[in-house]
């Protein structure tokens, strides 16, 4: 049926404080952020700056290669977890699931935080290794701190995800391939990963468009790590290179939309990043 | 019941996982109320820190959790209505208005932070109150609210409650608000704890945002984390953790009974 016309005039009402608001202070100055990009002394071709440009070249790299390699970690580990917690049922299961739901709402510092705690230059792996070996290992304030921040950020997510959907997986088939002689590994590989597809592309998808965009934890590790959301911020206040800024914060986000655009056409759900 | 080695590897690992989450969490804890960190719990417990977090800080909690609550009632005013259309109406154009409302979780809040002040940065009334923060904070959490109330008004048949209540004569009014609200109570209350706590959190947006003035938690956290000690920092996360639990605690139970999942999720 179709609606009255009444009923579409309600609807347009219903719907226009959410889209004024949403495009006065979305629409529009993502609009004036794509202009600005083109307005320094390179024009148009400061979007081409992200490629041609050797500085900023490596730091999209590193950016991509980092996020790429937290995704690839942050699955294999979440995935073996996740697949334990939700089959196996024993004395402490809930404690366990507890611990990993608490870091979900932390914000990028105070992962960062964590980061200084657990590997910093007065962090606990530092002093344990400093009594075994009489040297203090200090990771946090370089890439591989950066790296242990996203996988903390972003393990708790996709556990969560990998479990929701392992809980719809048939036992039965797994059951079957066994029987049939089918060894662990093969089960896995066949059984398995095949049924956790679509959760495994979008909460990868989400691992690694935060990744790309994770700001909070490299500001707090250091500023100095060469990883694009730092790029960006340095440019824009330390330099005032407002268009060069602009221009490398719509790459940016182009790609981190493009990852999750890809994997939901891929895996067929809806999928949203959380910062 | 006999367990196979497996079993046992399996759970050493996720013990480790889970370790790797939670032992920086108690290391700050113990940090925050301990006399001198480097020293070791044998310094002695105080809560001095915590009280000159207070005395540094207290503004941020306050104006932190005046933004989360302000964020709150715009995505209710403005959200509500929207997911009700968007749920009564699915076609071509609803759906893009879907999708572009996700567009500010989608793109780095570090985009969307210099596309704010690059076009209304000149207006220095609005850019150093914090109402520029509140707009920023709205912009992140609308879809989550947005998504929150459609998945409970598609799960329900809105258009036949609706109806029925039309036909007994409810006015548009009557029916929204003693019909639908009361019949999506759940997807609000799970979008309005996620707002709450998305806010309380936020940092890539309103680090940007934010001036002198206009400090909120997290950005509290990093310049405690930057500026002062390990201690202070520490025990500043303490209260950030506090004001935090209760949310997550009813985010869970929330999502228990009903299988809500949780929208962190997608």
């Amino acid at each position: 049926m179709k609606p009255t016309h009444r009923e579409s005039l309600r609807h347009i009402v219903l719907l226009l404080p959410a889209l004024t608001i949403f495009s006065a202070f979305w629409l529009l100055p993502m609009a004036r952020l794509v202009s600005v990009g083109a307005s320094g002394e390179m024009g148009v071709s400061a979007y081409w700056a992200v490629i041609t440009d050797p500085r900023y070249f490596s730091s999209l790299v590193s950016t991509i290669v980092l996020s790429a390699t937290v995704t690839f970690a942050t699955i294999i580990i979440s995935g073996i977890t996740g697949m334990f917690l939700q089959r196996n049922h024993f004395f402490g299961r809930r404690f366990l699931l507890a611990t990993l739901t608490f870091p979900l709402a932390f914000p990028g510092v105070v992962v960062g935080f964590m980061v200084i705690l657990l590997v910093g230059r007065q962090g606990v792996v530092g002093s344990v290794t400093e009594w075994l070996f009489g040297e203090k290992l200090v990771l946090a304030y370089s890439m591989a701190g950066l790296f242990l921040g996203y996988l903390y950020f972003s393990i708790p997510r996709v556990i969560l995800t990998i479990m929701a959907a392992a809980e719809k997986l048939d036992g039965a088939l797994e059951e079957a391939a066994r029987s049939l002689g089918a060894s662990p590994w093969q089960v896995v590989r066949d059984v398995m990963i095949p049924g956790l597809k679509p959760a495994l592309i979008s909460s990868g998808a989400i691992c690694f468009a935060t990744s790309m965009g994770a700001f909070g934890t490299a500001f707090t590790l250091a500023t100095k790590i060469n990883v694009l959301p730092i790029t960006i911020y340095s440019e824009f206040t330390n330099y005032a290179n407002f268009s060069l800024a602009a221009a490398l914060s719509i790459v940016l986000g182009l790609i981190t939309w493009l990852a999750l655009a890809l994997a939901r056409s891929m895996a067929g759900s809806t999928v949203a990043a959380a910062a | 019941m006999k367990r196979s080695l497996r079993f046992y590897l399996q759970l050493a690992f996720t013990v480790v996982v889970c370790a790797f989450l939670v032992v920086p969490v108690v290391l700050s804890i113990m940090a925050g109320v301990t006399e001198n960190f480097f020293v070791g719990i044998k310094s002695g417990l105080t809560f001095r820190w915590v009280v000159e977090v207070w005395t540094l800080y207290n503004k941020t909690i306050f104006l932190s959790i005046g933004i989360a609550l302000a964020t709150l009632a715009v995505t209710l005013l403005i959200g509500i209505p929207a997911a009700y259309v968007l749920a009564r109406r699915q076609n071509r154009y609803t759906r893009w208005i879907e999708e572009l409302i996700v567009l500010p979780v989608a793109v780095p809040g570090l985009a969307t932070a210099l596309a704010l002040i690059l076009l209304y940065g000149q207006f220095s009334g609005f850019r150093i109150s914090w109402t520029f923060i509140l707009v920023g904070h709205v912009l992140f959490t609308l879809p989550f609210m947005v998504r929150s109330v459609l998945a409970v008004m598609s799960a329900i048949d809105l258009k036949t409650l609706e109806d029925a209540a039309a036909s007994l004569g409810a006015s548009f009014t009557q029916r929204f608000f003693h019909v639908i609200l009361p019949n999506c109570r759940q997807g609000i209350l799970a979008g309005a704890l996620m707002v709450v706590t998305l806010s309380m959190g936020e940092f890539n947006i309103t680090w940007m945002l934010h001036t002198p003035l206009t400090m909120t938690l997290p950005v509290g956290l990093a310049d405690s984390y930057a500026s002062m000690r390990l201690e202070i920092g520490s025990a500043y996360t303490i209260v950030f953790f506090i004001m935090i639990i209760p949310l997550l605690v009813a985010m869970q139970w929330m999502s228990e009974p009903a299988k809500v999942k949780p929208r962190f999720l997608s």
